[in-house]
């Protein structure tokens, strides 16, 4: 809590993948996130600004709240959004016969 | 005036600011001289000292420069295991937990005994709860298991002859030759078990505690990287179990540098080489030093390893591990002034 980005609640996952797809030190990961979101680095670690970002993109929330994407649906629009590979969705998207992320 | 500080056992004792300093600088200083690597400079020291005597209990990094946080272990420290929180949880409600309680930003599944060789067994029934997992989480879900080259031998119930026991018969190409036969299953392995998780849909592989049975354990780690980024679409992370590679073969060579005696920031260079995406280094603490002492002597460590590394480096920042007391129960005043260190000063990419 005093020095992790928060997972969910703010942009951790999302780094998170950045560091682990492309192999990019924190500050690159969060500037290529930052990018992809269109914020600036600091706000990747406000609670409040990522909460109402990720409702906006609808890319999973910390709260269960009805009608917003949970799980699976959530990383497909992750992938999209921030163009990284998620193995799941990959493997989703397959079994489905859709079109690769 | 005296300021309260941990011994490296964890007991709260009190130093003087001068004995602080003093405690910082020769831990530095005994990490610089072991991996010929440079020490902390006077601000660097000036500036832990600082973290170490805030006054507050807990301490946080400043706005921005917060890391990520990576898992070893995963679930084993939410389910049924003795040794941690022993939670009547399922494996899935564990991975739900760290993701939607805790607020992780990764989270990894992994079998009760935690090495290569019996997850190997029940790869498949892992790779179904990887799946599940998989269906209903959004931060990146790993699986967690250790090379753990011991249980290849005779010893821990393996096929081979334990080195050790050849060794104490004089037997030095003998035991050689069982740790390269031990090795080569163990890459066999991690690479059979790696296959499955991918087609569950695992999003990385993390090889904790590895080389604990030396530069044999370490060959066949490196080796089986460079299958798993082939032959899988799974991230690697690899998390180390000492500060310094055992010699137990002392022959061995990975790309043209041998293994015995790497000290971390010469670790992490072969890790990344193999095509890991991020390492995680190890540097031990001495229950008989101070935390001061650790602290000084770990960042040291760890500042070479951020220098000399290009991949993320998320060190291990647990019990007895890169400065934090060896206790079963950390001080939270020591692991957010450790991580603290490590961040502002180390410059490290995560935990």
């Amino acid at each position: 809590m005093s020095f992790g980005m928060g997972g969910v609640r703010t942009a951790g996952d999302l780094i998170a993948r950045a560091q682990m797809e492309r192999r990019l030190k924190i500050r690159e990961a969060k500037a290529y996130v930052a990018k992809k979101l269109g914020v600036d680095s600091v706000t990747l670690s406000d609670e409040y600004a990522m909460t109402e970002l990720r409702k906006k993109l609808d890319i999973g929330l910390i709260m269960a709240l009805t009608g917003y994407a949970k799980g699976l649906a959530a990383k497909t629009r992750i992938s999209k959004t921030c163009d990284l590979k998620i193995n799941s969705v990959t493997r989703l998207l397959e079994k489905a016969q859709l079109r690769g992320a | 005036m005296e300021i309260a500080t941990r011994s490296g056992s964890g007991v709260l004792i009190k130093m003087t600011k001068d004995q602080i300093r003093a405690e910082i600088e020769a831990g530095s200083g005994d990490a610089a001289e072991k991996a010929h690597i440079p020490g902390l400079t006077s601000d660097e020291i000036d500036q832990i000292l600082e973290i170490l005597t805030e006054r507050s209990k807990i301490v946080s990094v400043e706005r921005g420069r917060e890391i990520v946080l990576s898992r070893d272990g995963g679930v084993l420290k939410y389910t049924g295991c003795t040794r941690y929180a022993g939670s009547p949880l399922s494996k899935e409600q564990a991975i739900s937990i760290g993701e939607r309680i805790i607020g992780l930003d990764t989270m990894e599944l992994g079998h009760a005994d935690y090495s290569i060789k019996p997850c190997k067994a029940i790869a498949q029934d892992e790779a179904h709860h990887m799946e599940n997992a998989q269906m209903v989480s959004i931060i990146p879900v790993l699986y967690g298991a250790m090379p753990n080259l011991g249980t290849y031998y005779r010893s821990l119930g393996g096929p081979w002859p334990a080195p050790t026991d050849l060794l104490k018969d004089g037997k030095v190409k003998e035991s050689r030759e069982t740790q390269e036969n031990a090795a080569e299953d163990l890459q066999r392995d991690i690479i059979y078990v790696a296959k499955i998780m991918d087609q569950s849909g695992a999003d990385g592989f993390n090889f904790d505690t590895t080389a604990a049975a030396g530069d044999a354990e370490f060959y066949a780690t490196l080796k089986a990287i460079e299958e798993v980024k082939k032959e899988t679409s799974l991230a690697v992370q690899v998390g180390m179990a000492g500060e310094m590679i055992m010699g137990m073969h002392c022959e061995l060579d990975y790309k043209g540098t041998r293994l015995a005696g790497l000290w971390p920031h010469q670790q992490g260079v072969l890790v990344e080489k193999a095509g890991a995406s991020m390492y995680g280094p190890v540097v031990n603490t001495k229950t008989t030093k101070s935390f001061p002492w650790n602290l000084g002597r770990a960042v040291t460590f760890i500042k070479a390893v951020t220098r000399t590394v290009q991949i993320p480096v998320h060190c291990n920042m647990g019990m007895g591990v890169c400065g934090v007391p060896m206790t079963e129960v950390t001080p939270v005043d020591a692991v957010t002034r450790a991580a603290k260190a490590m961040v502002e000063i180390a410059d490290i990419d995560g935990i």
